[in-house]
């Protein structure tokens, strides 16, 4: 029995915003309520600390199986932890691709053994994401799969698209794409635009992403299906998003936290600014940041990309894309989205919890009976984030010695503490 | 004083002040090229490293002549050789330098960045000998130390730059340094390959579509080279590219009747050049190879001659040749 | 650490009039003008050598002919220096073979700067002979250098710099003995 006392709870679900205690037992919420007590319980004290449902990542990757030097599923979902994810969906684009049940019921596995939080494996929607045949997508589903993607790249054609979401419509899963016209990508590695011009980097045309998306949600219209816009990052695809949410359509979006803090400008000849989609232009993030306030965008998620040492440390164009994430994913949207008043506390906390499950048909929700996974955190808290502290086995982020006011303070997952900042989960920390 | 320039990365972070300063000093290096003995003992007890990740012959010549005219030993590596093999790492190569420890290090490569991913691991000067499309930065001062001796200054001339500017770190570096100096940029090529964020990187650009509109004026034309071997697009015709861009004895009439042709080489003539231009008075593109040589010693002399920046000055007051 | 004047060595009235003394005697000992040719080491050298051609030009109305050489290339400090120091072109507009040429400088000291000069000088070509001519020697010699033709010779000690000002550079005229104060 775990009883937390005193925290501020924010559950977007029931709008409450109060002192209140919460009590778990087993691997489940007991109790939330004023003052409670409970003789037998640990007590972790939240005082000064926000108490939120668990956070769930609706994109990670954790290079399992396959890429294991990179990352396995033991150090990233320990690295989730301590970023306060409860949940994290991972893709998969590993090796073999995610794309059968055996693989699935691998990842599943290896998570309940050696994982800190819980893993909800993706599946691809092609075999070997390959964007020819469908995958085995009913089976995988049975294995363990909440949605499906052939994320590190687009679902290929049009035709097959439309087939996957004809098929997931009929399974109730949703579909995510990574939205991008391989043919204007071609070879780029970053946003096309001044800056690449500058540095003499091939550029990424803002319209690889927004033509896909287009495609994505005319498609969606024909089909009916839930569509997910993964790692959104262009006012055109918004714009897009915007018009489907307007015509009823249940399509949803997220946005990664570095493109809500950086921009193309920040680009320099460092490749932990090298990732995919781009980071993209002010006026991009700014609608980013809008969406994120008026509801347009559902979700912030990571899309953590570990890439072991050796292989980022290599010129700009050589060098994989991705970075880091799960640790700076709550401290870039407090100092980014709530200390700059752009959005409320409750409004940062859906979008690390009730948003992304929406997209997966789900609830989150701090209430009798509901699973206990619960997010503490503080609002003020200051810390440095350091990459080579991370439990991950990589340190690829932009944001290695960055300073911080605001960090997840305890993580709790079914009922138990898989982490806790430093001694005691309290505001001194 | 100028602060002493550690590296030479590209035009785009230095100051004008540095740059006429490289100019002027490149200046007793082109009286040198005509000395019957060319051979100082400026340098002698350095080396350096001559890193060419791409094929090169005249621009590695020109470093490697300069070198050793200054009295320096040179180290070759070479894509081709089994000193750099191909698709071998550029960490490992920047450790495999470090443990030859040179005193300078000029580096070709085709990745726009590769310099700053050396400079920045080791403690040796790096001189930029091109990198990918982003700077060649020995070759725009080489240009402009070639405008100056000709038309006797940089400040406020008409300068236009044809061809495939897009791939062309030539033309970027040219538009940084001229574009330092209150010049009038105009661009001109085949519509695909002058996008308009150029047009961001110097204070008065602007794209020409047509070239006869690009050479009115023109004080100094530079003509760029066709890049066959850096297009990711579809190819353009060649007829095409002749009709509409090649420089031709007639269109060079719509310039200045003093204007300067110049060309970083090599030439593809019959393509972006007609030979009778290419061979013409109001070509330089023999001064340019003699400029380079210039302009590359006086680089060379100031980068990698003089003892680390933290070694104790030696004025023991032994010699009265302060100055 | 500071300099401090110890005292003057030359006035303005005895630069010249050593100048004087000095221009007869290169003629004298050249044995007329022929081929001769006077060349100035940067800096102060230059103006030395211009005023000494311009009283031979006077006094013989011979026009010897006078070229700047810049020895910043061939001295062999340059490796322990931090900064390198800015060179400058030389000026010498007749051909250097089989030429007599005199070398004019302001002071001659450890003899590395003739050195240097005797360095560039041969790669310009084959001078028929080369004399020192220097306005002060002050001993301290650290290679075999000898001056034909001195101003005046000076004992000095290893912290003393002797500093020559000319108009031309200096904007003064005088030449005087300074000592280095910790």
């Amino acid at each position: 029995m775990l009883l937390i006392k005193n925290g501020r709870v924010l559950d977007p679900l029931s709008r409450t915003d109060a002192v209140l205690d919460v009590l778990l037992e087993g691997e489940r919420i007991a109790k939330v309520g004023a003052n409670l007590s409970a003789p037998d319980a640990e007590i972790l004290d939240a005082k000064g600390l926000i108490v939120a449902p668990g956070f769930i990542d609706l994109h990670c990757h954790l290079r399992e199986p396959g890429q294991e030097m990179s990352e396995t599923i033991e150090t990233g979902t320990r690295a989730a932890a301590r970023g306060g994810f409860t949940a994290v969906c991972c893709m998969p684009n590993t090796q073999p691709v995610n794309d059968r049940a055996s693989v699935t019921r691998g990842i599943v596995e290896r998570a309940a053994a050696a994982g800190s939080v819980r893993v909800w494996p993706i599946g691809a929607a092609s075999e070997g994401s390959q964007g020819e045949a469908l995958a085995e997508i009913a089976a995988m589903k049975d294995a363990g799969i909440v949605a499906v993607s052939d994320d590190g790249k687009p679902i290929a054609t049009a035709r097959l698209m439309r087939q996957v979401m004809d098929y997931c419509l009929s399974l109730d899963l949703p579909v995510i794409d990574h939205c991008e016209d391989p043919s204007l990508f071609a070879g780029g590695v970053m946003r096309e635009g001044p800056t690449s011009m500058r540095l003499g980097l091939k550029g990424i045309p803002a319209q690889s992403e927004i033509i896909c998306a287009g495609r994505d949600v005319k498609l969606a219209a024909l089909t009916g299906a839930r569509l997910h816009i993964a790692h959104m990052s262009t006012v055109g695809s918004l714009e897009y998003v915007r018009f489907a949410k307007k015509s009823g359509m249940r399509v949803t979006c997220e946005v990664t936290p570095h493109h809500f803090t950086l921009t193309d400008e920040d680009v320099r000849y460092d490749t932990n600014y090298k990732m995919n989609p781009p980071l993209a232009s002010q006026a991009d993030r700014q609608a980013l940041v809008q969406g994120l306030a008026d509801g347009s965008v559902d979700a912030i998620a990571t899309d953590h990309a570990p890439h072991h040492p050796g292989s980022k440390d290599v010129e700009f164009d050589r060098a994989p894309f991705g970075i880091t994430g799960f640790e700076t994913a709550l401290a870039l949207g407090l100092s980014g989205l709530v200390h700059s008043d752009t959005i409320s506390l409750m409004r940062l906390v859906e979008l690390f919890t009730t948003g992304p499950a929406r997209v997966l048909g789900m609830e989150r929700k701090l209430a009798a009976g509901e699973p206990g996974d619960v997010t503490i955190f503080s609002n003020d808290y200051p810390w440095t984030f350091r990459a080579s502290d991370s439990p991950s086995k990589s340190r690829n982020t932009p944001f290695d010695g960055r300073a911080f006011r605001g960090a997840p303070m305890a993580t709790i997952v079914a009922g138990r503490i898989v982490y806790r900042r430093g001694a005691t989960a309290s505001a001194k920390g | 004083m100028l602060q002493r320039l550690e590296h030479l990365l590209g035009i785009e972070n230095l100051t004008r002040e540095q740059i006429t300063f490289i100019l002027d000093q490149s200046k007793p290096f082109q009286e040198f090229q005509r000395h019957p003995l060319k051979k100082l003992a400026t340098l002698r007890g350095k080396t350096v490293a001559l890193a060419f990740f791409e094929p090169s012959t005249r621009t590695r010549i020109s470093f490697a002549t300069a070198a050793a005219r200054l009295g320096a030993d040179t180290m070759n590596l070479q894509a081709e050789s089994s000193s750099l093999k191909k698709g071998e790492s550029l960490l490992d190569t920047v450790r495999t330098l470090e443990a030859m420890r040179p005193d300078g290090i000029v580096i070709r490569h085709s990745s726009s960045g590769a310099p700053h991913f050396v400079a920045a691991r080791l403690e040796v000067p790096v001189l930029n000998a091109g990198d990918g499309t982003h700077e060649h930065p020995t070759q725009a001062l080489l240009d402009a130390l070639t405008v100056r001796d000709r038309k006797g200054k940089l400040e406020g001339l008409n300068v236009s730059i044809l061809g495939d500017i897009l791939h062309s770190r030539v033309a970027r570096s040219d538009i940084q340094l001229f574009g330092k100096f209150g010049t009038r940029i105009t661009l001109c090529g085949p519509a695909m390959w002058v996008p308009r964020e150029l047009e961001t990187l110097a204070p008065n650009i602007h794209r020409e579509a047509r070239i006869e509109r690009a050479l009115e004026d023109a004080d100094v034309i530079i003509v760029l080279r066709v890049q066959t071997e850096r297009m990711h697009e579809p190819a353009l015709a060649a007829e095409e590219f002749i009709l509409r861009h090649q420089l031709t004895p007639e269109r060079l009439k719509l310039a200045r009747p003093e204007a300067v042709v110049l060309h970083p080489g090599p030439m593809i003539r019959g393509l972006e050049i007609d030979p009778r231009v290419a061979d013409g008075a109001q070509s330089c593109v023999l001064e340019q190879v003699t400029n380079g040589l210039a302009v590359r010693m006086a680089l060379l002399y100031h980068l990698v001659g003089g003892a680390p920046v933290d070694a104790p000055h030696p004025a023991k007051g032994r010699s009265n040749a302060a100055d | 650490m500071r300099v401090v004047e110890k005292r003057q060595l030359l006035s303005a009235e005895e630069i010249g009039r050593t100048l004087q003394r000095l221009a007869h005697e290169i003629v004298e000992k050249s044995g007329g003008t022929k081929d001769l040719a006077l060349i100035g080491v940067r800096r102060r050298g230059v103006p030395l050598s211009q005023r000494l051609a311009s009283i031979i030009r006077t006094s013989s109305s011979a026009n010897v002919p006078v070229g700047t050489l810049d020895i910043t290339l061939y001295r062999d400090d340059l490796s322990t220096v931090a900064q390198q120091p800015v060179v400058q072109s030389n000026e010498i507009e007749f051909p250097v073979d089989d030429r007599d040429i005199v070398l004019v400088d302001d002071v001659l000291y450890t003899g590395r700067t003739v050195r240097a000069a005797m360095n560039g000088l041969f790669d310009l070509g084959r001078p028929r002979r080369i004399r020192l001519c220097v306005l002060i020697d002050r001993g301290h010699r650290e290679l075999p250098v000898e001056a034909a033709f001195i101003g005046s010779t000076i004992q000095t000690s290893d912290t003393e710099i002797v500093e020559v000002r000319l108009q031309e550079i200096d904007g003064e005229e005088r030449v005087v003995l300074v000592d280095r104060v910790a």
